[in-house]
């Protein structure tokens, strides 16, 4: 009778009766939503460019992570070292489309996938080979001090965290809309043939998302660094996407956002409330079951484009 | 092809022929030990130190006493990732190198230990779980091969909830007092389960079991629930980036430092460097001590490094890691030397170094000649007992090192023995062993 009570009305019982509790683990759960958003930002900015699934996106995290703390411990200030880094992850994607994208022109996007595949493991080990395996402490300057805002208490790094991935939505929602650049994006979305015709070079196009997704991946990698020091495990937190973009859709950065706040929400009132009625350790099944269930009602994702093909 | 150019390529040939015997001599008289390493994968910050600090260990034997008893130690490492079937498949390749086969195998992982152990008795080749593996391996006369001196989770478990008992003002103290458990959600991580459960019936404290998945990199619900809870107490079964993530997120909701406790894999400098100034006053259980203040310090920086501190602590020299596979080469290499006494100064075979093990008497003069004295302390191995129950320590974490904060404190044996012979009972049951008869 307890456990069914546990795993049924107990936890709204407990919600209705200490909802300041409940309003700390909402706002922890939407503020972990924004980090994971952010993870998830860089597959849909290439998906979206290029129809490819960039397995590798976990892996550029760290990368960019690392080369990022690797400077600053050679003695390079944070804001040369983000530059710097800025410079390598631009680099990197005019490489891949030289070496990796251009070859395979017209080929199956499983192809592509599987390319990015060995993608990620070359990264992962050039990536220690050069920076080393070591857990590094990156520290950028956010300040990490506990904040207790009627009785809720919340990290003011997750504030930032949440501060800092809204203004790149808001970048990123600008660079797409109103540049040229971004227009050219859209287009080659869209059609490739068609883009390809009115004149857009494809191949630039490609250096410059794989480009932008490196920035992503690299303001993911400080946030996500900052918090659990930049090791190789940086690469797994792709993991913690894969629900995002399911339940947002594959194409779309408003998806990515929505789907990030919702999975963060979801995951974090499921474990805290139901969790310990089973054992505990539910929130990282239990992200994909919620992702699951929107797909019974959106194969598309939230805001994912509705596929219509005729027959 | 003139006559000079063949008298060069005779010589050449006679001199390569005569250099084979004495090279065949020489691999005769050669211990082999496996080393199962994990330099690479999500787990190489925790794998190299430890890696590391045994190869030295292992290099100073060699290059400062000749080896053991005259008998050279050769070794070969085998990356395993910390995958559990990578590690099965080092055994595999590596149990019949040398004259003698592999000496012992330190398996350096408690799901690859699980898969060793049937192998190893029927191969008759020791397996040292260091402080980590199956507890109940502990009881010598169902697990004849596998060893897990000098002590175990079990026994830590006993001695935290003891150092807590003693912070508390008496084991009275503690009925009542909230402690909580966050554990990696593994076999591992579940391993102090049965004895915090016993306890708590003992000494009636409360008790939350907090899981955390693999691998840990988000634990936002765990402390909130911590929150919730308010325990006075918090003890950690981390590994990996689990650790950092946790002390972190202790730090960010105020929980006292020094009221959080980690396993002695939750303890070393990769788990509080990345919190910054928020780890001030974690503690963590250890067996052996920090730092590199000791003689064997000493040596190895004089023999493996000549001298060279700076390229010494490049290889994480002194560092709490690299210390434990110092500690558990010492042990391998003394457990040699036990056996040799046994069976005679030369390469010994797999079954031979098991009855050194078994005979393993460290005492405070012997560590104290081994240049650790208050290095690790005193044990002393039997047929029986494979643990030896060995005491634990707890350190701190001040900033920039770890620090002793206790003495040494006693596992409490009387609770501690009679569940490891529970649970031996029942693995001999389970898979149809006759425990042995210890003398």
């Amino acid at each position: 009778m307890e456990m069914l009570r546990a795993l049924t009305y107990g936890p709204l019982v407990e919600m209705w009766e200490y909802p300041i509790f409940l309003a700390e683990v909402a706002l922890n759960g939407l503020l972990t939503g924004v980090m994971y958003s952010l993870v998830a930002l860089g597959f849909v900015l290439i998906f979206k460019a290029s129809g490819v699934f960039n397995f590798a996106q976990g892996v550029m995290v760290l990368f960019s992570a690392l080369s990022l703390v690797g400077l600053m411990e050679h003695g390079v200030p944070v804001w040369a070292a983000l530059v710097l880094t800025v410079v390598i992850m631009v680099v990197l994607a005019m490489v891949i489309e030289r070496v990796m994208l251009r070859p395979l022109v017209n080929q199956d996007p499983i192809i592509l996938f599987m390319s990015t595949i060995g993608l990620t493991f070359f990264l992962e080990g050039f990536g220690e080979t050069i920076w080393g395996s070591n857990v590094k402490r990156l520290d950028v300057g956010i300040p990490d001090a506990p904040l207790d805002i009627g009785g809720v208490l919340v990290s003011t790094f997750d504030l930032w965290a949440a501060a800092i991935g809204a203004t790149m939505v808001v970048v990123l929602a600008i660079f797409f809309q109103k540049t040229p650049i971004g227009r050219a994006l859209r287009a080659v979305a869209d059609d490739h043939q068609a883009a390809l015709s009115v004149g857009i070079p494809l191949r630039t196009i490609w250096v410059v998302v794989w480009s932008v997704a490196g920035m992503v991946a690299l303001v993911a990698g400080i946030m996500w660094g900052s918090k659990s020091g930049v090791q190789f495990s940086l690469s797994l937190i792709a993991l913690k996407a894969l629900p995002v973009l399911i339940l947002g859709g594959f194409t779309s950065v408003p998806g990515a956002i929505i789907g990030g706040l919702i999975i963060g929400v979801g995951e974090k009132v499921a474990e805290v409330y139901w969790g310990p009625a089973v054992g505990g350790a539910i929130e990282n099944w239990f992200a994909y079951v919620l992702a699951l269930l929107f797909l019974l009602f959106r194969p598309q994702g939230l805001f994912g484009e509705r596929i219509i093909e005729r027959v | 092809m003139n006559v000079k150019k063949l008298a060069v390529l005779g010589l050449g040939a006679v001199a390569a022929l005569s250099t084979l015997p004495m090279s065949s001599a020489l691999a005769q008289n050669e211990q082999f030990v496996p080393m199962l390493v994990y330099r690479t994968g999500p787990y190489a910050p925790n794998g190299i130190p430890f890696a590391n600090g045994f190869r030295d260990y292992m290099k100073l034997v060699n290059a400062r006493d000749g080896g053991v008893g005259g008998v050279a130690i050769v070794t070969e490492e085998c990356e395993t990732q910390y995958n559990t079937q990578i590690g099965v498949e080092c055994y595999e390749k590596l149990k019949g190198k040398g004259p003698t086969g592999a000496t012992v195998f330190n398996p350096l992982s408690t799901g690859i230990t699980y898969q060793l152990i049937p192998k190893s008795a029927v191969d008759k080749i020791p397996i040292l779980s260091m402080g980590y593996g199956q507890t109940a391996a502990a009881d010598g006369r169902v697990f004849p091969y596998t060893f897990n001196f000098p002590t175990t989770y079990w026994s830590q478990a006993s001695a935290f909830v003891k150092y807590i008992g003693d912070k508390e003002g008496g084991m009275d103290k503690l009925k009542g007092k909230k402690i909580a458990l966050v554990y990696h959600n593994s076999a591992y991580g579940k391993e102090p389960i049965p004895t915090l459960e016993t306890l708590r019936a003992k000494y009636g404290y409360d008790l939350q079991l907090l899981a955390v998945d693999h691998p840990g990199q988000e634990q936002k619900s765990t402390w909130l629930q911590i929150r919730r809870y308010r325990p006075d107490w918090v003890i950690m079964w981390g590994w990996g980036v689990m650790n950092q993530v946790a002390v972190k997120e202790a730090a960010a909701i105020n929980f006292p430092m020094d009221r959080f406790i980690g396993v002695w894999w939750s303890g070393s400098e990769n788990d509080v460097i990345p919190a910054g100034d928020g780890a001030k006053g974690y503690l963590a259980g250890t067996f052996h001590a920090p730092g590199h203040g000791f003689p064997v310090h000493a040596d190895l920086l004089k023999h493996i490094y000549s001298g060279n501190e700076a390229e010494a602590k490049a290889n994480n020299w002194g560092e709490v890691l690299y210390n434990r596979g110092v500690v558990n080469a010492m042990y391998v290499i003394e457990a040699l030397r036990a056996a040799q006494a046994i069976h005679g100064a030369k390469p010994l075979t797999g079954e031979q170094v098991r009855d050194g093990l078994e005979a393993l008497d460290l005492t405070a003069d012997r560590l104290k000649a081994l240049g650790m004295d208050g290095f690790v302390s005193p044990l002393k191995v039997s047929c029986l007992d494979h643990e030896t129950m060995g005491p634990v320590r707890i350190q701190q974490w001040d900033g920039e090192k770890w620090s002793f904060v206790s003495e040494w404190i006693e596992p409490m044996r009387d609770v501690v023995r009679p569940q490891v012979e529970e649970a031996a009972a029942a693995y001999a049951k389970e898979n149809g062993i006759t425990p042995r008869t210890c003398g």
